[in-house]
C-alpha cells in the first residue's frame, strides 16, 4: 500500500517554526508506523530526527502523537492507521528537532516521587517472601516503561506543567503498594501537594495511551484513596 | 569539553548500571549511553535470569556449571563459569533485596522455570532454574538497576555516543564521546573505563535486537588494537516472530509450547530426545533450518510453527503476557487458539572484548590486561558462553561480571592516579567527524547497510561454509569502499541521528570482517558455529579461542586456550 506521511517537522539551527513536510512511502499493511519513518529517514530525508530503538513496544523510546493519539510507532501498524498518517511530537514536552523531545522535565518529576525501593529492616539472607496476591497487588503499575505517552495525553497536564503528572504517580504506585516498601508516608507526602495527585480529573486520556495497557486512572484512585483513609 | 571523572561506564544497560552501582560509592563514575537509561535492550530480555536457588527443586549451582559448560560446546573458560554460577545465587538475591518484583511460588518465594539446556544432576532432565517476572525479566532488572542509581546519586550522560577509548603509555585513559543534544564531542579523562555496550545483532537482516544494537564499544576497542574473541559464535535464537525476528521468549518453551512442522509433528523429539524443545538454542535453530531445507516448513515457507494452543489462556495471561500481546499485535494471531509463525532470530554475540574474570579487558594470548581498561556484558567475552550461550545465562553474566567489573576498577581507582592525557585527545574522534560530515559522497548508508544484513544472514548466520564465507569477505571489502562513499544529508549538530547511524555502520563492517574471518578459519562445527563443509567438532585442532586483531590487510587471527577445570570435553547430546 502508499501511504502519504504528514510529519511536523522543526530544526532548531534552520526553521524559525515548525512547519509539515508531506511523504509518500510504498509499504506493507503490516508493516510498523516505525517502519515507515525508518524508510522515509533512510531513503528520502535524512535529517528526519526521531528516537527510537527495540522497535517492538518496550524500551519507550519513540512515543508520539500519531493521527491525533499518543502511541508507540513500533506498536501500530499502518493498516490500523489508513492511507494518510499525522504524526507529531508529544503535546506538552518542549520540541527539540521534530519529533523529538526533551525529556528531562519528565524525568526529574519521575526521580521526585522516590520511585526505588524504600527499607529501614535488613534484608534477609535469602529472598524476601512476598506471596502471589501481595505481587499481584502492583503487577499493573510495574509495566511502565516511562515512554510518556500518559502524561502528554493528559489534559491537566497540558493546563498546569507543573502537575506531576500520571507516570509519575504511577512509579509511586508500584512501591506504595510493594508490600516489602516503607516508603509510602514519604511518597504519599510528596504527591499530596498542589501539584500533585489532585491534579488528576480522571478524564482517563492516560488510559487510553498507555502502550503498556495499564490501567492508570485506577492506579492513581488507588493513590488517592491511601491519601484519604491512609490505609493501603 | 573535557571532563574528569574517577570512572567512565560507556553503556546504561544491565551490565553498566550494576557496575555503576559497584562503583559509585568509590568515587566520581560518570555514566554515559547513546540512550536513555531505561531504552536500553537488556529491558527487551524475557523469560528469566538462571541460578540456582533449588526454590521449587533440588537445585546446585555445579550442575548450573556444568550445563553452562556443556552449552557452551566445551568452549567456555570453566573458572569463569563456575564464578557465573556461583554467584549467580547471591545476585539475585541482591536483585529481590532491591525490589525486583519477582513471580512467586506459592510460598512466597522466587518462582522458578525450566529453560533450554538447563537440567538436574548433569543432563538427565529439566531442572527449573530460571528465576523470572512474568516475561519481562530484564525490564524488571533494567528498570530495578536504574532506580537503585537513582537512590545512590548515578551521574548520567545521556544521548552520548562513543567514538574513541584514550589509551597512552599502555593505560586507559578515558574516552571521547559525542554529545547528541550539542554536537560536541567531550573528551572523559578517567583513571578506568568500562564498556558495557552490548551486542551487535543488527548486522543481520532478521535479528531480535534493538536498532542501537551496533556493537560500538566492541568496534571503538577493535580500532584501537584491542583484538575480538570468538566473534564468529552468533546465536541465533529458535523463535523469532516470522520476518520481523521479535523474540518470543524460550519461556513459552518451558511453559511447554512445541515446535511443529507443516505435519504437526513434535520435530525436536528427532533432535533431542531427552529434553525435545528445551534443547539449547543452536541445535533447536538448526533442527528448524533443517526441516524448512527438507521440505516441511509450513506452507512450504521458510517458518515452523510454535504451538501455545494448549497451554490455556490463564498461562499466557499470567506467566507469557507480553509475547502474547506481540504475538497479537504484530500478527494478529490468538496464541490461545492459533500456532504462531517463528524462525531462527540472530540473537546474541557470545564473542567480543576479551577479559578476565574481574573484567580486566586483556591484549593477547597471555591475557595480558591493559590497565585502567573494563568490559562486561554482551560487548565482553569473558568467556562464559563459549560457543553457544544458555537461555538466561546473558542476565546472569550482566550481573555477576557487571558488579566484579565494578568493584576491581573501584579498588584499582583508589590505588592509581589518572594517566596523562595525548597531546590532543579528541583528535581521532575529531578527523572521524570531519570525514564523514565533508564526504560530498553519493552512497546511501541504507543501502550498504541492507547489503550487509542479507549477505551476512545468507552466508553468515546458522549455516556457513567456505564459499559463502569467502564470498562474504569479499562483499565486505565492496562495501568498505562503498562506505569510503557516504552520503550525509544532516549537516547539522544537533541531534545529528543520521551521523550515528552512518558511524554505527562503518563499526558494523569491520565487527563482520572479524566474525567472517574467525568464522572462515574455523574449519569445523561447535556450538552456533556450524560449518556445511566441516560438520564435526574437532578438538585437537580447535578447542581454542579466536583473537582478531585488526590490520590494514584486514583481521589478523591468533588463539589462545580454553580453560578446563572440573569437565573434559565429551561429545554433545541432549
Amino acid at each position: 500500500m502508499n501511504v502519504t506521511l504528514k510529519i511536523r517537522r522543526f530544526n532548531p539551527e534552520r526553521d524559525r517554526e515548525p512547519w509539515w513536510g508531506t511523504y509518500t512511502v510504498e509499504a506493507e499493511s503490516t508493516d510498523r508506523l516505525l517502519d515507515a519513518l525508518n524508510h522515509v529517514k533512510w531513503y528520502q530525508d535524512g535529517t528526519l530526527t526521531f528516537r527510537r530503538s527495540c522497535a517492538h513496544g518496550v524500551c519507550g523510546s519513540d512515543a508520539m502523537l500519531i493521527n491525533g493519539s499518543n502511541a508507540l510507532a513500533c506498536k501500530v501498524l499502518l493498516k490500523d492507521l489508513g492511507q494518510h498518517v499525522t504524526v507529531e511530537p508529544l503535546r506538552g514536552f518542549r520540541v527539540i528537532k521534530d519529533l523529538l523531545v526533551d525529556l528531562e522535565p519528565f524525568f526529574a518529576k519521575y526521580r521526585q516521587v522516590k520511585p526505588y525501593l524504600i527499607t529501614a529492616s535488613a534484608p534477609p539472607a535469602n529472598e524476601r517472601l512476598q506471596s502471589p496476591a501481595e505481587r499481584e497487588r502492583y503487577d499493573d503499575t510495574t509495566k511502565c516503561i516511562l515512554c510518556g505517552a500518559c502524561t502528554t495525553a493528559c489534559p491537566s497536564f497540558w493546563a498546569n506543567p507543573a502537575y506531576i503528572g500520571p507516570a509519575a504517580i504511577v512509579n509511586a504506585h508500584r512501591f506504595i503498594f510493594d508490600s516489602r516498601d516503607e516508603g509510602a508516608e514519604e511518597r504519599l507526602s510528596i504527591l499530596n501537594t498542589a501539584d500533585g495527585v489532585w491534579r488528576c480529573r480522571t478524564i482517563f486520556n492516560c488510559v487510553e495511551a498507555c502502550p503498556r495497557g495499564i490501567n492508570v486512572t485506577r492506579a492513581i484512585g488507588e493513590v488517592k484513596q491511601a491519601l484519604l483513609y491512609r490505609k493501603l | 569539553m573535557y571532563q574528569k571523572y574517577d570512572a567512565v561506564i560507556v553503556g546504561a544497560g544491565g551490565a553498566g548500571l550494576m557496575a555503576a552501582l559497584h562503583l559509585s560509592s568509590a568515587g566520581r563514575v560518570a555514566v554515559i549511553s547513546k540512550l536513555y537509561p531505561v531504552r536500553s535492550h537488556t529491558g527487551a530480555a524475557q523469560g528469566g535470569i538462571g541460578a540456582a536457588l533449588g526454590n521449587l527443586e533440588e537445585d546446585h549451582w555445579e550442575w548450573h556449571m556444568f550445563d553452562t559448560i556443556k552449552g557452551s560446546d566445551y568452549l567456555a573458560d570453566q573458572d569463569a563459569a563456575e564464578i557465573l554460577c556461583r554467584e549467580a545465587i547471591e545476585t539475585v538475591y541482591d536483585l529481590e533485596h532491591w525490589g525486583l518484583p519477582f513471580s512467586r511460588t506459592p510460598d512466597g518465594r522466587i518462582a522458578q522455570r525450566p529453560f533450554g539446556g538447563h537440567t538436574r544432576e548433569y543432563g538427565k532432565a529439566a531442572v527449573r532454574r530460571s528465576c523470572y517476572a512474568a516475561d519481562r525479566t530484564g525490564h524488571m532488572i533494567l528498570q530495578t538497576l536504574y532506580q537503585q542509581c537513582i537512590k545512590h546519586d548515578v551521574h548520567f550522560f545521556n544521548e552520548f555516543h562513543l567514538l574513541d577509548l584514550l589509551v597512552e603509555g599502555g593505560r586507559c585513559a578515558g574516552a571521547v564521546a559525542l554529545c547528541l543534544a550539542t554536537g560536541e564531542l567531550h573528551t572523559f579523562h578517567a583513571k578506568a573505563v568500562l564498556l558495557a555496550t552490548g551486542g551487535c545483532g543488527r548486522m543481520f537482516r532478521v535479528t531480535s535486537n534493538a536498532l542501537a544494537l551496533t556493537g560500538d564499544g566492541m568496534a571503538v576497542a577493535y580500532r584501537r588494537g584491542i583484538p575480538l574473541e570468538d566473534m564468529e559464535f552468533f546465536q541465533f535464537h529458535p523463535t523469532g516472530i516470522y520476518k520481523l525476528g521479535i523474540l518470543l521468549s524460550e519461556g513459552a518453551r518451558g511453559e511447554g509450547a512445541i515446535l511443529r512442522n507443516n505435519q504437526g509433528e513434535r520435530f525436536m523429539q528427532r533432535y533431542a530426545p531427552t529434553l525435545l524443545d528445551l534443547a539449547p538454542r543452536d541445535m533447536v535453530s538448526r533442527a528448524i533450518y533443517r526441516e524448512i531445507q527438507e521440505g516441511r516448513g509450513i506452507g512450504g515457507k521458510n517458518y515452523v510453527h510454535l504451538d501455545m494452543t494448549h497451554l490455556g489462556r490463564e498461562v499466557l495471561d499470567q506467566k507469557l503476557p507480553d509475547i502474547t500481546d506481540f504475538v497479537r499485535t504484530y500478527l494478529g494471531i490468538e496464541p490461545a487458539t492459533q500456532p504462531v509463525p517463528v524462525h531462527p532470530t540472530a540473537h546474541y554475540a557470545m564473542g567480543g572484548i576479551p577479559t578476565d574474570v574481574d573484567g580486566r579487558v586483556v591484549v593477547d594470548e597471555h591475557n595480558t590486561p591493559l590497565p585502567g581498561l573494563y568490559a562486561a556484558g554482551e560487548c565482553a567475552c569473558v568467556s562464559v558462553h563459549g560457543a553457544n550461550r544458555l537461555g538466561t545465562n546473558s542476565l546472569v553474566d550482566i550481573l555477576v561480571f557487571g558488579r566484579r567489573s565494578g568493584r576491581h576498577a573501584a579498588t584499582f581507582m583508589k590505588q592509581n592516579d589518572w594517566p596523562p592525557l595525548p597531546p590532543r585527545p579528541d583528535e581521532r574522534a575529531a578527523a572521524l567527524l570531519a570525514q564523514l560530515m565533508n564526504t560530498g559522497g553519493s552512497e546511501r548508508a541504507a543501502d550498504i547497510r541492507d547489503t550487509l544484513q542479507n549477505e551476512m544472514m545468507d552466508k553468515a548466520g546458522v549455516f556457513r561454509e567456505a564459499k559463502g564465507l569467502q564470498a562474504m569477505r569479499e562483499k565486505l571489502q565492496e562495501l568498505r569502499e562503498r562506505y569510503q562513499r557516504v552520503k550525509l544529508e544532516d549537516r547539522g549538530a544537533q541531534y545529528n541521528t543520521e551521523l550515528v547511524e552512518v558511524i554505527e555502520l562503518g563499526g558494523m563492517i569491520d565487527l563482520a570482517d572479524t566474525l567472517v574471518a574467525g568464522a572462515l578459519a574455523r574449519q569445523e562445527s561447535r556450538g552456533a558455529h556450524s560449518r556445511e563443509d566441516f560438520p564435526q567438532r574437532d578438538d585437537a585442532h580447535w578447542l581454542k579461542h579466536t583473537l582478531a586483531y585488526q590490520t590494514p590487510r584486514g583481521p589478523e587471527l591468533r588463539y589462545k586456550p580454553v580453560k578446563i577445570t572440573k569437565f573434559e570435553p565429551k561429545e554433545r547430546k541432549y
